[in-house]
């Protein structure tokens, strides 16, 4: 490839101009300076090169070189990710932390994938078959959750094989096979490079009828997501947006879980990296981290590898998906993403549009959302395949009128707005289920009645009316006092607490409320349900709402969720006929007592 | 701090505008470096570069440009970027902001000259800080515990009580079960002479002065100094954390006038504003300061932060607390109605949040098996009352259920109790856990449904019977 030699002539901050460039390409990677920085040109005019330095840019002087690669800033897919946390542009920070120690040091040139590692290869073709673009050529156990399949690449042509290597142990730069095509003879490895900011095609988009179970009862069976779906879950600061993302990173039934930290916490990290070995797949019992990449740019690392973060991630994620894997990729926070965009762009004086962000914001959100999807893949056998991509949404003040919740919400179908009154009462997750809104509940219902309950929808249905009645009460309240309502409506407000309390609540530090299987979040919520039924019933029947009120069942039922194990539905069952004979019992007093007088 | 008198000078400065200066005909000069400027008069000043072209320079001047002229200031390029000496010596000393003695005592010897901008941690090489550390206040301890390497800010008004309750804190903080004492480091930006004055006499008198340096910008201090100030006490900070193995406690005190200083230089160089004025990326560069605190693998020392920082108008969504509680691990906010009612310290408990407490202590199970039910039940509790507090203003107490009325009681009852404590009193986790659970008494055992059952039988049913 050519390359081009420049020289810097601006500094400030991460962006830098060199002159010389003629001949450079826009999105190319570059190396900055004496200590070769790595960069990426974001603009050209004349022979000037406008370019965002992924590294500390400190030290760094008009007269120094700058060299272009002549490639596009790229990811290198292959075994070896999983487990991994990266920085924005793929460091393994691991990797660095074993060079340089607890600092992160700048110049550090690390290899993407680990180059010495041997993975064995299985072959799935013979030599002389025919093969195109996305066909699997073999498989690699990567870990004991996900086997790895070696494709491919994308942008390859057709032509017919004419090397496949023998099962064995090979390093990822080994060829592994060839292919021979019209331009020649083209060598295989277990690993391709691919542009992050260019898409992965495949064949074509199926309708999200597949919902991602999360374990988070307020999302499952109020707000769900799809598989291959999007969701946005915007919230002021200690609303909850990383702990519910940690928790989808933990639960959801996805295959493959990418978390992209894209200027947030160090700390945040390194609870995931402290954690996940330690947790386990509820459906396999294997610790998670082998199902998990992480992407790590901290708030304090540089900003522009911030940008770059969420598309390294997202390019990794399509990989996956490829393979035919529900991927699901979790990016905490896309507002200091947008920041990163308009520190960049201020620094070029180009013209701001609305609170200083570029006027290409939404436009670039868009295509980050756009790259979500449940799809059949390129290439043979045919596979499914999905990215769901939630992105976590950091309003300045928590006003969700500005330009990042705004342009966001436009794109993804599943809302999860955060309330931050809700996590000052410690309502958590603080998900406002007023406000909220799921496009994917009609399309999902179908899974549910097939694989959990027939009774997902209905119930689900009445919880939500007994909320937005309470919703509706409460106003009234407001003004009287709640003892102006009469008993069928004190009843309303009583069982919606019950449901907030014993259902929408859920606790990600409780060992056995952090996860909700799907079976048991319908059991729970019919208790609440025919506890209404029941009570209301009880009242028309002239039993007093107080002795309702002082039924020692109650806080049982609410305790139920995390006092019963997830693995002992049949004391969910228990708890219902003795709520049931509770009502029994309180009806016959009742009648005893009409008797006697 | 030392500057050594080499490097390229120049007389060619062609604009002064604010705090900036640009310096024209230069060649070699690098992004970040050090300047140092000598007036006519032959007083010295320090800057660095904030931006380079070929053959200008725009340099930022730490003690502000009042008093420089065009023709006869000399700029000094001094090759490298603005370093200090640290040593363990500096404990016990008091230096001004921009690190040079203040006490009449001779410089420290360096045992190192380290950048003050530091280096990112390594995520992948924090430890996660997990050591509960007990200050002896209840509303924290109880409800919004701090941990070792956490980064925990103080949210206060003009007036309220926060250098008291900083204070406390430093003179009582310990972790149970070790004896490691704290070293405190103290940043004053930008405060007043009687608030650096306070915390230091607080120092001496618990004796902690020997382990504690203090760095001082005070309010008649050059404002743009207030950018380097905490990043100078970091430096020292992380040095003796990570290379002495120190437990380090940092308090900055303010960081509204930090903002104000970044404010000042953005608005000179023209930038785009963001929210208020304030430059759009001040989140970033908060988070340069606020990530430094934490805990790295194999290492055994602890970087905890407890910036303080005054809200404009009490207004929590102003952009300098908005952003700080964006990148700290929870805050403690003070509520001025508290302090009308006479209670300290006036932490606002559902307002405030330590979000190192459920990760690092309760799933952990670092203290008391009962201190995570028990918290919970205190946060759900209190909100209701104040929920009903408001109620009961319009529909009058006749309109509200007997358990209603409870939880009234109740409000009253945490408060007065469980909140108010005196400056001197330091109470063990135990002795809050007891007081919570003396007070969750007064309500009836269904409304205890954030407590598991055991305890309940354990703590609730001897009180009640
Ligand atoms: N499901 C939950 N269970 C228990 N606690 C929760 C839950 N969700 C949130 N919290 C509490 O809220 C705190 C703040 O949550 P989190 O860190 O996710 O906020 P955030 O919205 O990501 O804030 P920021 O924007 O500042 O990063 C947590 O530390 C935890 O104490
Ligand atoms: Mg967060």
């Amino acid at each position: 490839m050519k390359t081009t030699r420049g020289k810097i002539i601006w500094v400030a901050g991460p962006a830098v101009k060199a002159d010389g460039m003629m001949g450079a390409k826009m999105y190319e990677t570059v190396y900055v300076g004496e200590q070769r920085l790595i960069g990426e040109i974001i603009k050209l005019t004349g022979d000037v090169a406008f370019i965002q330095v992924y590294e500390n840019t400190s030290g760094l002087r008009p007269g120094e070189p700058v060299e272009s690669t002549g490639s596009p800033l790229s990811v290198s897919l292959g075994p070896g990710m999983l487990g991994s946390i990266y920085d924005g542009v793929q460091r393994p920070l691991d990797v660095i932390g074993r060079i340089a120690g607890g600092f992160i040091k700048r110049g550090i040139k690390a290899d993407q994938l680990p180059m010495d590692k041997k993975w064995r290869f299985i072959p799935l073709v013979k030599k002389g078959e025919e093969a195109g673009p996305g066909d699997i050529l073999g498989e690699v156990p990567e870990t004991p959750l996900i086997t790895s399949k070696v494709m491919v690449p994308p942008d390859a042509r057709h032509g017919k094989l004419t090397y496949v290597a023998p099962e064995s142990d090979y390093v990822v730069d080994d060829v592994v096979a060839e292919i021979e095509t019209k331009d020649g003879k083209q060598p295989l490895k277990l690993y391709h490079r691919w542009p992050v900011r260019r898409p992965r095609p495949f064949s074509r988009r199926l309708d999200p009828e597949v919902p991602t179970i999360t374990g988070q009862r307020v999302l499952d069976t109020f707000f769900p997501i799809s598989k291959g779906g999007t969701a946005c879950i915007p919230g002021a600061f200690g609303t909850g947006k990383t702990v519910t993302l940690h928790q989808l990173a933990k639960w959801s039934d996805a295959k493959v879980i990418f978390h992209v930290g894209c200027g947030e916490r160090g700390n945040e990290e390194s609870e995931v990296l402290t954690e996940f070995p330690h947790l386990k797949d509820p459906a396999t019992g294997r610790p998670l981290m082998e199902r998990t990449v992480l992407i790590a740019n901290t708030s304090n690392m540089p900003v522009a590898a911030r940008e770059a973060s969420i598309y390294t991630g997202v390019t990794m994620a399509e990989y996956f998906r490829d393979m035919g894997y529900d991927v699901l990729l979790v990016a905490d926070s896309t507002s200091r993403w947008a920041e990163a965009l308009r520190e960049i762009s201020g620094r070029l004086e180009e013209m701001p549009a609305e609170e200083g962000y570029p006027s290409y914001l939404a436009s670039r959100l868009a295509e980050f959302y756009e790259r979500a999807g449940r799809v059949v893949n390129i290439g043979k056998p045919e596979r499914v395949g999905s990215v769901s991509l939630v992105g976590a949404v950091s309003p300045p003040g928590g006003d969700f009128t500005e330009p990042v919740t705004t342009h966001t919400m436009r794109f993804i179908r599943t809302f999860w707005a955060l309330d931050a009154n809700l996590a000052y009462t410690r309502h958590y997750p603080a998900i406002n289920w007023i406000t909220s809104y799921s496009a994917y509940v009609e399309t999902v219902r179908k899974w549910w009645a097939e694989n959990v309950s027939p009774d997902w929808y209905d119930l689900r249905f009445q919880a939500y009316r007994l909320l937005q009645r309470e919703a509706d009460l409460l106003e009234l309240v407001r003004l009287l006092g709640p003892e102006a309502l009469p008993d069928e409506e004190k009843l309303i407000l009583d069982v919606a607490r019950m449901i907030r309390e014993g259902f929408l609540q859920q606790s990600a530090y409780d060992e056995v409320d952090s996860y909700c299987p799907p079976p048991k979040q319908v059991k729970l919520i019919s208790l609440f349900v025919k506890f209404h039924k029941l009570a209301e019933e009880a009242l028309r029947r002239g039993v007093p709402l107080k002795e309702i009120r002082a039924m020692t069942i109650i806080p049982k039922l609410i305790r139920a969720k995390y006092e019963i194990p997830n693995n002992r539905l049949d004391l969910i069952s228990e708890l219902e006929k003795a709520m049931v004979e509770s009502f029994e019992r309180l009806l016959l007093t009742e009648k005893a007592e009409v008797k006697v007088a | 701090m030392t500057v050594e008198r080499t490097g390229l000078e120049y007389l060619s400065v062609q604009e002064i505008k604010g705090p900036l200066m640009v310096v024209g005909g230069v060649s070699g000069v690098s992004y970040d470096e050090l300047v140092e400027v000598e007036t006519a008069e032959g007083e010295r000043r320090l800057g660095r570069v904030i931006e380079v072209g070929e053959g200008r320079a725009v340099v930022q001047i730490f003690e502000g440009t009042q008093g420089l002229a065009i023709e006869g200031t000399r700029a000094r390029f001094l090759g490298t970027t603005l370093k200090v000496p640290v040593s363990t010596e500096m404990l016990g000393r008091v230096f001004d902001g921009l690190g040079r003695p203040m006490d009449g005592l001779p410089e420290p010897v360096a045992e190192e000259m380290l950048d003050i901008n530091g280096e990112p941690i390594n995520p992948e090489q924090r430890e996660y800080p997990s050591d509960f550390i007990q200050t002896g206040i209840s509303s924290i301890d109880g409800m919004n515990s701090l941990v070792r390497g956490q980064k925990l800010p103080i949210f206060s008004g003009a007036g309220l009580t926060h250098n008291m309750l900083a204070a406390q804190i430093a003179r009582q903080a310990t972790v149970p079960g070790r004896e490691e004492e704290f070293a405190v480091i103290f940043a004053a930006v930008g405060v007043q002479n009687d608030e650096a004055r306070f915390f230091r006499r607080s120092l001496e008198e618990s004796g902690a002065i020997s382990r504690s340096a203090l760095f001082l910008n005070l309010a008649d201090d050059p404002a743009i100094e207030r950018i380097v100030t905490p990043r100078i006490a970091l430096t020292l900070a992380e040095y003796l954390a990570f290379k002495q193995g120190y437990h380090v406690l940092v308090i900055i005190t303010d960081i509204t006038n930090y903002a104000e200083a970044l404010r000042e230089v953005s608005a000179a160089r023209e930038e785009v504003p963001g929210r208020k004025g304030y430059p759009g990326y001040m989140y970033t560069d908060l988070a340069s300061l606020y990530e430094r605190a934490g805990r790295i693998k194999g290492l055994k020392g602890s970087l905890t932060q407890m910036p303080i920082l005054s809200m404009p108008s009490d207004d929590i969504t102003h952009p300098i607390p908005d952003l700080t509680g964006y990148i700290t691990e929870g805050q403690i906010v003070l509520s001025r109605d508290l302090y009308r009612k006479g209670i300290y310290p006036p932490v606002n408990v559902l307002m405030s949040l330590s979000r190192l407490m459920g990760p690092g202590i309760i799933s952990q199970k670092r203290t008391r098996a009962d201190h995570g039910d028990v918290s919970n039940q205190l946060y759900a509790a209190y909100a209701r009352a104040v929920q009903l507090r408001s109620l009961a203003e319009i529909v009058g107490t006749a309109g509200l259920s007997e358990t209603d009325l409870k939880y009234l009681e109740f409000g009253d009852l945490f408060e007065q109790r469980f909140l108010k404590q005196s400056y001197t009193e330091n109470r063990t986790l135990d002795q809050t856990i007891e007081i919570a659970w003396e007070i969750l008494s007064t309500l009836p055992e269904t409304e205890l449904t954030k407590i598991k059952e055991e305890h309940i039988k354990k703590h609730y049913r001897k009180r009640v019977g």
